[in-house]
């Protein structure tokens, strides 16, 4: 509405007309990048998709590109069994402190913790790689060999996307008007009634977001899992065992792959550019539902 | 027609933002060319074998310090892609450290030196010695444990390496495996990443280079090599043959080499260099 | 507002319960994340000095410095904002003063960037591997590496940029146009001035996440530890560097921590100067409305 009105109002020089020209480019050349990945995505992966079709990568028993098995499933379980774990570890943990923040700390904690919290947040994730392999890999060891296992990939992880979901949630409840709190608070309900009945119905497209968020985080991420996890192609039996993750697989294997081998990573690319389409699109769904509230 | 009028517009700009971009590159290679000119003019590229990068390194230091107007890229990314790059003409020199396949003949390869391939365990590993039906029943978990093979009760950590790594494909054939058949509980991509886990793992068992696990236990990592068929896994039993896995480190190109390739070629082949191998632990050419 | 916590007298079971949980959760994470950060701090301090800052580093990393690293990571994160300022600061301009939002053009934009901001960092990896490795011949270079790191940070900094535009007051446009300023003399003169504190969050935020980046650089920049001649050489960043020690060389953790202590320390300050500016941005905002 704004824009057009300035677009109306302000003059149309021969200069502005150039200036318009030139930042509409820009945003045309911003949004093709998206459409360039995807393109090149399909373009690299397309040698491989073409010769043994995309159903082998999710039939084939296991992964052995060299000698013409593709199975992509185990390492989709992979990711999707880190991600799980951290996610189920991550958001009661994550939620919990974010309302302690709002609703139960002592006023001079609450932005210390905050603060701690933001500061894991930039800790990038190849640090957190390194402290567990140097620190969580020998400990999980000790309980059982060989300590590179999904649940050394689920601790990391876990303690990667904590932040995340904390600090949406953190910044959701905060919108919660303040109106509804003191009318529950004047019915007389206890705090924690007024949490739950109150603050966490009101936040909870806030909440789903910064899950959302979290999930997206745990799918794609990259150095940590590959550093921890082990790397080996199977569908784990127990928590104790090693797994590989699409990400780790092209992290792992795309230096020197060659030819098909390496068009079977971009079909990796492929499925984990899927996976984070298919969030966003129940990201933008859970948005709207919000709108028509 | 206000639609028609953006269209338009878009089009008008895409082309000049395709401009726009291709002068940026421009700029950017003119810039890049300017700024090498003091530094180097020539360039040379080596990708391939991890195995053979680090000597690659050293004998390109070398030569740079000799020859101030060249600069030398070694890129480590294994066998498969020093033959691919090589043929591609993306790197200059191909980096291989097995023997070429049949149908890798159309290459020219130089072996610039020999390595072999051993089995490594943790310094702490009370077996001194494996037989090679024991390495293939640990390397298909047949043996789990390593008081199968009469050391301590503690599980057996396998460590492989990834797909395309010619380390393994050389491993697989000597032990008639096919890589489907091994079962690892780590799987690992640079010889160093292994002898890393294995130094830090007391149950860790892993097949790497020689010349690297060598130039590594003297670096002080905790690890130990055991011998092969009772043939200790030394640079001197590659030398005088004796040692059951071993092979040719090369240097590959897609045309007979010439001008600078063919320098560092020679460089790299020359007796005076051999210092630079055996500091890597690998085993001089045999001119 | 919600600072007078809602209380009651009236406790019932749940209370001391979830005040239980809440207090031990939040006891845990503390207790999580010290142990991290002691580690890294103890560990790291240690090889922390002038020398390792600026020396070679040698014995593939064992035992030296960081120098041609820490030069290699500044380089590509100059060639990654170089690209991506013009681009991110045109596209938000272009979104929010001369489209409307009901433009297809628009639509598709703000679709594409969430898209975009939800892209694994591997997948740019990927990408820039096959588009400016690859396609376009740059190789393995700092070139390759930070033109991938733009498209990767440009949905950061188109979204707070245009929030930095938003947040100017229609006022401002209407007075520039009443007396007669042409478009882009206000948007000179007028918007990107006022907008600058939200374009230099979304710059501080870029620089953060593209020198947190490992996996979109190690496909595209490469593994060389020398000093770069050009950018058309390949050069390591530091948290490649981090990745390198940790994993490929025996020994290598502690100038690993070392490393690892020097990146967090600079998106330390990264993040305090954004926080410290988002506060500013704030007040300015309040004040003008």
């Amino acid at each position: 509405m704004t824009t057009l009105l300035k677009r109306s109002i302000l003059s149309r020089s021969y200069g502005d007309r150039f200036v318009a020209a030139l930042f509409q480019g820009f945003a045309i050349a911003s949004g093709a990048i998206v459409l360039l990945i995807i393109l090149f995505l399909l373009r690299e992966s397309y040698p491989i998709l073409h010769r043994v079709g995309v159903l082998r990568f999710f039939r084939d028993p296991s992964w052995h590109p060299t000698s013409g098995e593709f199975g992509a499933m185990p390492m989709l379980w992979g990711s999707l069994l880190v991600t799980l774990g951290s996610v189920l570890i991550a958001t009661p943990l994550g939620i919990l402190s974010a309302i302690f923040c709002q609703y139960y700390a002592p006023p001079r904690l609450a932005p210390l913790y905050r603060r701690l919290i933001e500061l894991l947040a930039g800790i990038p994730s190849v640090v957190y790689g390194l402290w567990g392999l140097v620190v969580l890999v020998p400990l999980v060891r000790r309980i059982q060999p060989p300590g590179t296992s999904l649940l050394t990939g689920i601790w990391v992880l876990a303690l990667m996307i904590l932040p995340t979901i904390m600090l949406v949630a953190d910044a959701s409840l905060a919108n919660v008007p303040a109106a509804y709190l003191r009318g529950a608070a004047a019915l007389g309900l206890s705090r924690w009634a007024i949490v739950r009945g109150v603050a966490i119905p009101t936040a909870q497209a806030g909440l789903m977001t910064g899950i959302l968020l979290a999930i997206g985080r745990a799918i794609g991420e990259t150095m940590a899992v590959l550093m921890v996890c082990g790397n080996v192609v199977q569908v784990p039996d127990s928590l104790f065992d090693p797994v590989r993750t699409l990400t780790a697989n092209i992290a792992l294997e795309m230096a020197y792959a060659m030819n098909e081998h390496r068009s079977a990573l971009f079909v990796s690319g492929l499925i984990l550019t899927g996976l984070i389409a298919i969030l966003v699109t129940i990201g933008e769904w859970v948005n709207r539902g919000q709108m028509y509230d | 027609m206000k639609s028609s009028v953006s269209l338009t517009h878009a089009l008008k700009v895409t082309i000049a933002i395709a401009s726009l971009s291709f002068g940026l590159m421009a700029c950017g290679n003119s810039g890049n060319s300017s700024n090498a000119t003091p530094a180097a003019t020539k360039k040379l590229v080596l990708t391939g074998s991890s195995t053979i990068a680090p000597l690659a390194s050293e004998l390109a230091k070398r030569y740079e310090s000799q020859h101030a107007d060249v600069r030398i890229d070694v890129q480590s990314g294994g066998s498969s892609r020093g033959i691919v790059d090589a043929r591609q003409g993306s790197a200059d020199i191909g980096m291989v450290s097995r023997s070429l396949k049949p149908d890798e003949k159309d290459l020219q390869s130089f072996t610039i030196a020999q390595d072999g391939v051993a089995i490594i365990l943790n310094k702490t590993n009370g077996i001194a010695d494996l037989s090679n039906e024991q390495i293939v029943g640990i390397y298909t978990k047949k043996i789990t444990n390593w008081k199968e093979v009469g050391g301590k009760d503690a599980p057996i950590t396998v460590v492989n390496k990834a797909e395309g790594r010619s380390t393994l494909e050389l491993f697989a054939s000597y032990f008639k495996l096919e890589t489907k058949e091994i079962k690892a509980d780590s799987v690992i991509g640079e010889n160093e990443q292994a002898i890393k886990l294995v130094a830090g793992n007391p149950d860790a068992i892993a097949y790497v280079s020689i010349g690297t696990a060598e130039y590594e236990a003297n670096q002080s990592a905790a690890i130990k090599l055991l011998p092969m068929r009772g043939i200790e896994a030394s640079t001197a039993n590659i030398l005088n043959g004796q040692f059951p896995l071993s092979r040719p480190l090369n240097l590959v190109t897609k045309t007979t080499p010439m001008g600078l390739s063919k320098e560092f070629i020679d460089f790299a082949q020359s007796k005076a260099n051999d210092d630079i191998v055996k500091a890597q632990y690998f085993v001089p050419f045999v001119r | 507002m919600i600072k007078q916590r809602p209380r009651s007298r009236r406790s019932s079971f749940g209370e001391p319960l979830m005040q239980g949980l809440l207090w031990s959760s939040v006891l845990l994470i503390t207790g999580a994340f010290m142990w991290l950060c002691s580690d890294i701090v103890r560990h790291g301090f240690r090889q922390l000095s002038w020398d390792f800052l600026t020396q070679l580093p040698r014995d593939t990393g064992r035992s030296g410095g960081i120098g041609p690293i820490l030069v290699s990571t500044g380089l590509i994160i100059g060639v990654c904002l170089g690209v991506s300022i013009p681009l991110g600061v045109g596209t938000a301009v272009f979104l929010n003063e001369f489209s409307a939002p009901q433009r297809w053009l628009s639509q598709f934009l703000g679709i594409s960037l969430d898209i975009l901001a939800g892209v694994p960092s591997i997948v740019f990896g990927l990408f820039g591997n096959a588009f400016f490795c690859k396609t376009l011949g740059l190789g393995f270079s700092i070139l390759s590496g930070g033109l991938t790191l733009a498209c990767m940070v440009l949905p950061i900094l188109i979204r707070s940029t245009q929030a930095g535009l938003q947040s100017v007051p229609n006022d401002y446009r209407l007075s520039a146009a009443a007396l007669g300023v042409s478009r882009s003399a206000v948007l000179w003169q007028v918007l990107l001035p006022a907008a600058m504190p939200g374009l230099v969050v979304g710059l501080l935020l870029g620089i953060g996440r593209a020198i947190a980046e490992t996996a979109a650089l190690l496909f595209t920049s490469g593994y060389v530890d020398r000093m770069p001649t050009s950018l058309m050489d390949s050069g390591r960043a530091l948290s490649v560097h981090i990745y390198d020690l940790a994993v490929n060389v025996a020994g290598g953790e502690q100038n690993a921590y070392g490393t690892a202590l020097v990146l967090v320390l600079l998106l330390m300050m990264i993040n305090g100067s954004v926080s410290w500016l988002g506060k500013r941005f704030q007040q300015t905002r309040i004040l003008d409305v």
